[in-house]
Formats: C-alpha cells, structure tokens, sequence
C-alpha cells in the first residue's frame, strides 16, 4: 500500500510527464491557452492513460513476454514477442480513444462538445505512449501500473492547467515580439519545471 | 548556419530535374517552416534526447530514415487507403519502420540505443511523422513526398544538433563526449541547469526568439 502512495506521488510530482520527460508536449503547448479547454484535455489524458497502462501490462506479460504464452502449450514457452511491442500498444491505445470517444458521445454529450477535437488528438499523445513503456522499463506489477498511469495522467493535467493559467496571464505582459507565443511559453515551461525540481528527493 | 546552405545545396545539386517549387520543399523546413520551431511538432524528443550530441545526432538520422520511408509507403498507397481508416493505417506503417529502426540500434550501437530509452519507440507518436504524413504525403506523388520527408527531418536534426551543442557544451563542456576544455588546459565544473530538463527548454525559447528575430516571423 505504502508502495503503491509513493508510485503515486512520485508519477504526479516528481517523475511529471512533463517536467520530467517532456512527454506529450505537442498537445500541451498548442491546448494551453485557456484554462477551461486545458482542464478538458487534461481529464481526457487521466481517463484514457488510466485504461491503456493495465491493459498494456496484461498484453505485455501475458502474451508478449518470452514464456508467456506457455498457458496456450508448452510448445510456445520460448517465443518471444516483445518486438511487436510498439506496434501492439499503439494499436491498443488507438483503439481505447476510438472507445473513449464513442463512451463519452453516447453518456455525455456536453462533454463531448467541449472534447471533441481533442479526443482523436490523444492517439498520438507521446505521454500515453511514454506511459505504457517506461511501466515496461520499470517493471511494475499490476496495481503499480494501474497506480503510475493514473498518476501520471494527474501530473499532466495540473501542467497543463497550471501553464494556461499562466499564458492566460501572459496576455497582458508587453512580451518583445519575436518571443511572443512560442519562444516565451518555452522559457515559462523551464522555469515551472525548475519549480517542480524542489519535489526531488522527497519520498514516502 | 553554414552547414544548412551546404547541405540544401548538395540535394540541389543531386537532383536538377526537380523544380523550383520542389526545392523549396527541402529548403523551407530548414528555417521559415522548420518543424519543430514554427509548426511546433515533435517537441518531445527534442528536449528530451539532447544532453549530449552523440544521442540527439543519433536520433535525428532514426527520425530521417523513418519519416523518409513511411512518407513513401503512405504516398505510394495514398489512393488506396480509406479516408476513413487512415489514422490506422499511417500509425501501422511508422510504427512497422520505428521497429527495424530500433531493432538495428539495438544490434549495432547499444549503448545509445539504451541511453535513448523510449524514445526511439516514441517517434510513432512524433508528431512530425503524422504531421507530414497526413498534411503532405497523403496528397502528393513519391518524389515529392520523399523531399517533403527529407526537409522535415533535416530540419529537426538541426534543431536537435544545436540544442544538444549548447547543452552538451555549457552543461558538461563536452562535445561529442570529447572534453573540450580539458584538453585546451582549461577546467570547467559544467553548469549542471544545463544538463536538467529545465536548461532544454530554455535553450529552445532563446533559439526560437532567436530564429524569429532574424527571419521576422511574428506569433499573435
């Protein structure tokens, strides 16, 4: 249990996607410039990486893994599928945001409205890529992986509403024009990362 | 700077049938359309992967020979695929050349391959192979396509190569894992801000401030 606290913390605070490995980066710099679309985006990420990292650890050492497969028959005990790795977990996550999109279509429309666009976008979200490998790297057990991707969707929702607050503030300053936009959120995602340096070393 | 103009001109040179229309498909992402500082695309491997030269180098020539190939396959099969499914069909692809890729790094430079981590795996999800792949390849022919593929990528390895300059030099005062200041009887303690994820992004802001100022492109 204690564990599993600390894998949470540690993927929300101090292993941030963001601030750490620049995971999902693209759509964290194009989706931020309001609060309330950032928010919506940020949700989806938890929503969706909460999903696709169990489901990848079960694919992962249930089927992938060399040895995995015995339960089939005995014959198969030393293939080895982990190269298919990339092609199989992409195709899960594809296929998990085609479901997600079409849950929240038919439960919430609302939601859907203001996600819409969005949604398809978090197929090629590096962080729900990213996700799914570094539990493979780390070799987590199966609540630990449920515990990491739940938490790592977390920390990037507070970067990214954390961030829109901020450039919706930034409005207002009297940036040099060649910094503006861009150049100017890039220096803010340094020095919020430099922030986020003061969790290091901090455990449970 | 002066490396970019030799290389646009090597592929000019190489290629004279093409036209001028075409040349400007290599030449233009390396500054005015250049993926990673005006069309924002495939951020994350730029800041990620360039502590040191040796990595980012060989990352831009893995994303080079993937976006080159699968911009081809997706142009080749662009009248055949379904609009519907093609979402699939280009993750498919990349994801099939991302696999050799990884799999020839990790028989003959295994060390990078494992400094790369996931990063390698994660150019299925760089936004610049959708991006081109959707936005150019699904629409043009294969000579074309392949110069389009060719321009992106050059223009991120550049990008890549001189954020990991300045941040393997001012980091560790290293470049290419050789000791600079050392062997010019200097020593330097290397500012380690340069070396944490917060020095990348910093790096490419000034980059960016620094591109925009001499090519007058203005944001908002």
């Amino acid at each position: 249990m204690e564990n599993l606290i600390s894998i949470g913390i540690r993927s929300i605070f101090i292993d941030n996607m963001i601030f750490a490995y620049f995971l999902g980066m693209c759509s964290y710099l194009a989706v931020s410039k309001k609060v309330k679309t950032a928010f919506g985006l940020g949700v989806a990420v938890i929503f969706v990486l909460g999903f696709t990292v169990p489901i990848n650890w079960l694919i992962q050492n249930h089927i992938l893994n060399q040895g995995s497969l015995a339960w089939i028959s005995p014959e198969l005990a030393t293939v080895d599928l982990t190269f298919l790795q990339f092609i199989v977990f992409i195709a899960v996550i594809a296929s998990m945001v085609q479901l997600t999109e079409m849950a929240i279509e038919k439960f919430s429309p609302a939601l859907y409205g203001s996600l819409g666009i969005f949604l398809p976008l978090i197929a090629v979200n590096c962080a729900i890529l990213g996700g799914a490998l570094f539990m493979v790297g780390r070799s987590y057990t199966l609540p630990e992986a449920t515990v990491f991707g739940l938490g790592s969707g977390i920390g990037w929702l507070l970067a990214i509403v954390a961030l829109a607050g901020i450039r919706e503030k930034m409005k207002y300053s009297n940036v040099p024009g060649p910094l503006r936009g861009l150049g100017i959120t890039f220096i803010l995602v340094g020095l919020m990362s430099l922030g986020f340096l003061s969790f290091m070393g901090f455990s449970l | 700077m002066s490396t970019e103009v030799a290389e646009v001109k090597e592929v000019k040179k190489s290629e004279p049938l093409f036209s001028k229309k075409n040349r400007k498909l290599v030449s233009n992402p390396l500054d005015i359309d250049n993926p990673i500082t005006v069309q924002v695309l495939g951020i994350c491997s730029a800041l990620a992967v360039t502590t040191q030269m040796k990595p980012a180098f060989t990352m831009a020539v893995s994303l080079v020979v993937v976006l080159i190939a699968s911009s081809l396959v997706i142009s080749a099969l662009r009248n055949t695929i379904p609009s519907r499914i093609r979402i699939v069909v280009q993750l498919a692809v990349i994801a099939t050349f991302v696999i050799l890729v990884d799999q020839v790094l990790k028989a003959y430079v295994y060390d990078i391959s494992k400094q790369l981590s996931v990063f390698v795996g994660l150019i299925i999800t760089n936004c610049i192979v959708m991006g081109r792949l959707e936005a150019f390849s699904m629409g043009n022919k294969l000579g074309p396509s392949f110069l389009d593929g060719l321009g992106n990528g050059l223009g991120y390895g550049i990008i890549l190569m001189i954020v990991a300059f300045f941040r393997e030099f001012l980091g560790s005062g290293a470049l290419f894992g050789f000791k600079v200041f050392e062997a010019v009887g200097l020593h330097y303690p290397g500012n380690g801000l340069m070396l944490l994820p917060a020095g990348a992004c910093i790096v490419v802001g000034v980059i960016i401030w620094v591109q925009r100022s001499l090519n007058g492109y203005r944001e908002g």
